[in-house]
């Protein structure tokens, strides 16, 4: 297999919840991404979009409605629940919730050490030294932490469990949903750094979720933007803050606080309105209800993702720049308004 | 100069002390401030900080065990607090002190409609007729950015999204046009999208009605533009206070200096270091000997570890801050 290969190819990934009666949640609808080795790809979008739902089906959490998740060059989707078991210690999922994702009435030490016992092949002597050698790296004391439970510590002490627990028996894919967004600042820079840390140490892939574009940026290599079920752009993580093409990106850029004496408000001109029901999405862009630029042909004609600058993919009819240059009138003939 | 004339809020010397059985907690230690008519003062610290402690103290709204010692004073539109019978307390409380917390739902009754959980206050506080108090309960709604709020009257808030509900809440507070607005984390639960616009629309909405706020919050980004004035508390005390321009530009305190590179900032290039500060913040029942920010300051020396800095007033400036060794004019960022 060649370098190349993606560590992780999620193709045409939908999920649709039913909600009773004929109506339907379309939660992700027709997510296509690679996930190479080694990489950080970040994934933004608000709250509802169907961040985690992605993450879940990846995990086969439960599996998709429809679409192919392709690990390591095997099509997880069609594996038997034996053979998914056999592969689960190879991805590991991290969550936002530290304290509740945790077992409260078992020791945090207990919980970590029991994430080998499915693996097998190691004796208990062995899996509890390598439990506490493995709290020693995330930044906890076996001493004083391995004997209390989740609810003894503090939020980041139990995401930093969460994390020595995903790593203990040596994933290749990390999925990371909004590891730090219930954390205070102070505590999230640890546990961004801790993650930054062990992905370079064990050579980790990551799949990064969160709702603050900052965190995100600081942490990825790439990053996919998602709206409403569907990506609308995916570009490096300097490509994509510096020259966003898709109006929405635009928009979550507009709104992040900067800290500094004399910087503008963030969020000045920003989104108007509320997110459309992920029941009835609008037809074509689903975008289009909130973007400046939208047009008929928004309405019409559901954009696809393309690419307009090596690695910068986006789906927008009229994105903010286009593969010729800077931001001028790119549309075609017909759908300019004096036509 | 009568103090009362222009402050709207002054808090003189408040500790708040709450027994557990690792000995006494001390969440609010010897704060002082005052806020005048129409300013914001952002209330800046990591959790635990005793930020909603120093809240819920002003509100008259602290826990049942909590202890407030003697000393303590806070005046509020020229009336002593503590010296004010219950009833009158929970009068001004409901009508000239609103308050906006972090989760909505818990502000929220889950099973009345929005309508009339914005309309009751005014009916009860203000005397309206019931036709008159949901006629404002509509103005409210459109005021805090409600598309046809009409319609929304009825709706529970388990029906809404988040950002809404915080809207809902925001739009309760403001029903009785309180003098002051009490705000903590109001944000910290939304996104970011979401997060703009509700500090944007206080923003607005106190600059119109020429409330006072306090913003409370953890994230110094957030203060930058939003506050006239933000104090830095640190283990129930505030160890840095200066107008929020000042505080950027002439940080003093170490633990401000900590929290200022701990945050994220979208202009970084991607995968810088994060500047995380070691240690933790001091347990319920640390002892109280020296800066509490000591076991966690590089600065630190042995005078740090056995006198407490007092919060003293830079020379000539409205700047204070509690340090033996402030930032130089090298180390600010
Ligand atoms: N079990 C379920 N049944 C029905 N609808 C669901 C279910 N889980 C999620 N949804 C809906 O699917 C959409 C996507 O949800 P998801 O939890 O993935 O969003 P998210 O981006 O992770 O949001 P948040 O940041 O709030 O966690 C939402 O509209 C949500 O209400
Ligand atoms: N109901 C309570 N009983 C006992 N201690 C409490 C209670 N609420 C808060 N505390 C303690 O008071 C201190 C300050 O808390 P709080 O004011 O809630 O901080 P913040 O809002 O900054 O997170 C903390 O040490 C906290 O553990
Ligand atoms: S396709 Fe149209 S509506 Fe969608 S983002 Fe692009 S311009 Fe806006
Ligand atoms: S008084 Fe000493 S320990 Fe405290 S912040 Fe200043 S230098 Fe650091
Ligand atoms: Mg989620
Ligand atoms: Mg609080």
């Amino acid at each position: 297999m060649s370098e190349r290969e993606p560590l992780l190819r999620v193709e045409g990934v939908t999920v649709v919840y039913s909600v009773g009666g004929r109506r339907n949640v379309h939660a992700v609808s027709g997510v296509s991404f690679a996930l190479f080795r080694g990489e950080t790809l970040g994934l933004v979008g608000e709250s509802g979009c169907g961040k985690s739902t992605l993450a879940r089906a990846i995990m086969q959490l439960p599996r998709p409605t429809a679409g192919r998740v392709i690990l390591d060059g095997e099509d997880i989707t069609v594996l038997g629940s034996r053979s998914l078991r056999a592969l689960r210690s190879r991805f590991q999922m991290i969550f936002q919730d530290p304290i509740a994702s945790l077992n409260p009435i078992r020791r945090v030490g207990e919980s970590i050490e029991a994430s080998l016992r499915t693996k097998g092949g190691k004796s208990a002597a062995e899996r509890v030294r390598r439990a506490r050698e493995m709290m020693t790296t995330v930044g906890l004391d076996p001493e004083q932490h391995y004997r209390r439970r989740p609810f003894q510590l503090s939020g980041g002490q139990c995401q930093r469990v969460s994390i020595a627990r995903a790593l203990m028996t040596e994933p290749q894919l990390l999925i990371c949903d909004e590891p730090v967004s219930s954390l205070d600042v102070s505590v999230q820079a640890h546990i961004i750094n801790l993650l930054r840390k062990v992905k370079s140490d064990y050579g980790l892939s990551m799949l990064f979720i969160a709702h603050d574009l900052a965190v995100v940026k600081n942490i990825s290599d790439r990053v996919a933007v998602m709206y409403l079920g569907r990506l609308c752009e995916l570009a490096p993580c300097a490509d994509i803050f510096s020259s966003p093409a898709h109006p929405y990106t635009r928009a979550l850029i507009n709104a992040v606080p900067r800290p500094g004496p004399c910087q503008p408000l963030a969020g000045t001109g920003m989104l108007s309105g509320e997110l459309p029901s992920p029941m009835d999405p609008p037809s074509g862009c689903r975008f289009r209800t909130r973007c400046p630029r939208a047009e008929t042909r928004c309405v019409m004609v559901q954009p696809e993702l393309r690419q307009i600058a090596p690695g910068h993919l986006v789906a927008c009819h009229f994105p903010l720049r286009e593969v010729a240059g800077p931001d001028e009138d790119h549309r075609p003939l017909m759908d300019r308004p004096d036509n | 100069m009568t103090v009362s004339d222009t402050h709207l809020l002054t808090v003189e010397n408040l500790s708040v002390t709450i027994p557990s059985s690792a000995g006494a907690v001390r969440a609010v230690d010897r704060v002082s401030l005052a806020l005048e008519r129409g300013r914001t003062l952002a209330l800046v610290g990591e959790s635990g900080s005793g930020k909603s402690m120093f809240c819920r103290a002003v509100m008259g709204l602290l826990p049942r065990s909590a202890v407030v010692p003697g000393a303590a004073r806070v005046t509020f539109d020229g009336r002593d607090l503590g010296g004010l019978p219950r009833r009158e307390l929970a009068a001004i409380r409901g009508r000239e002190i609103g308050v906006v917390l972090q989760d909505p739902l818990s502000s929220l009754n889950p099973v009345i409609p929005v309508g009339r959980q914005i309309a009751e206050p005014m009916r009860y506080h203000l005397g309206l007729s019931s036709a008159r108090a949901r006629e404002r309960a509509v103005e409210l709604l459109a005021a805090v950015g409600i598309p046809q709020p009409e319609e929304r009257l009825g709706a529970y808030p388990h029906q809404l999204s988040g950002g809404m509900r915080q809207r809902v809440a925001i739009a309760m507070a403001l029903a009785c046009e309180p003098k002051l607005l009490i705000a903590d984390e109001p944000t910290t639960a939304l996104d970011v999208t979401v997060q703009a616009e509700i500090l944007n629309l206080l923003g607005r909405l106190q600059r119109e009605r020429n409330m006072a706020m306090v913003l409370v919050t953890h994230d110094l980004g957030v203060v930058a533009g939003r506050a006239h004035e933000t104090a830095v508390m640190y283990a129930g005390r505030i160890v840095e206070k200066a107008p929020t321009v000042e505080l950027f530009t002439r940080m003093r305190m170490h633990y401000t200096r900590a929290l200022f590179d701990a945050i994220p900032r979208i202009d970084d290039p991607p995968h810088r270091e994060l500047g995380a500060i070691g240690g933790q913040p001091p347990g319920p029942a640390a002892q109280r000997v020296g800066c509490p920010f000591a076991p966690r300051c590089w600065r630190a020396e042995e005078r740090c570890r056995t006198e407490e800095p007092p919060l003293a007033r830079d020379a000539g400036e409205n700047h204070s801050y509690a340090c033996w060794f402030p930032l130089s004019q090298e180390e600010r960022p």
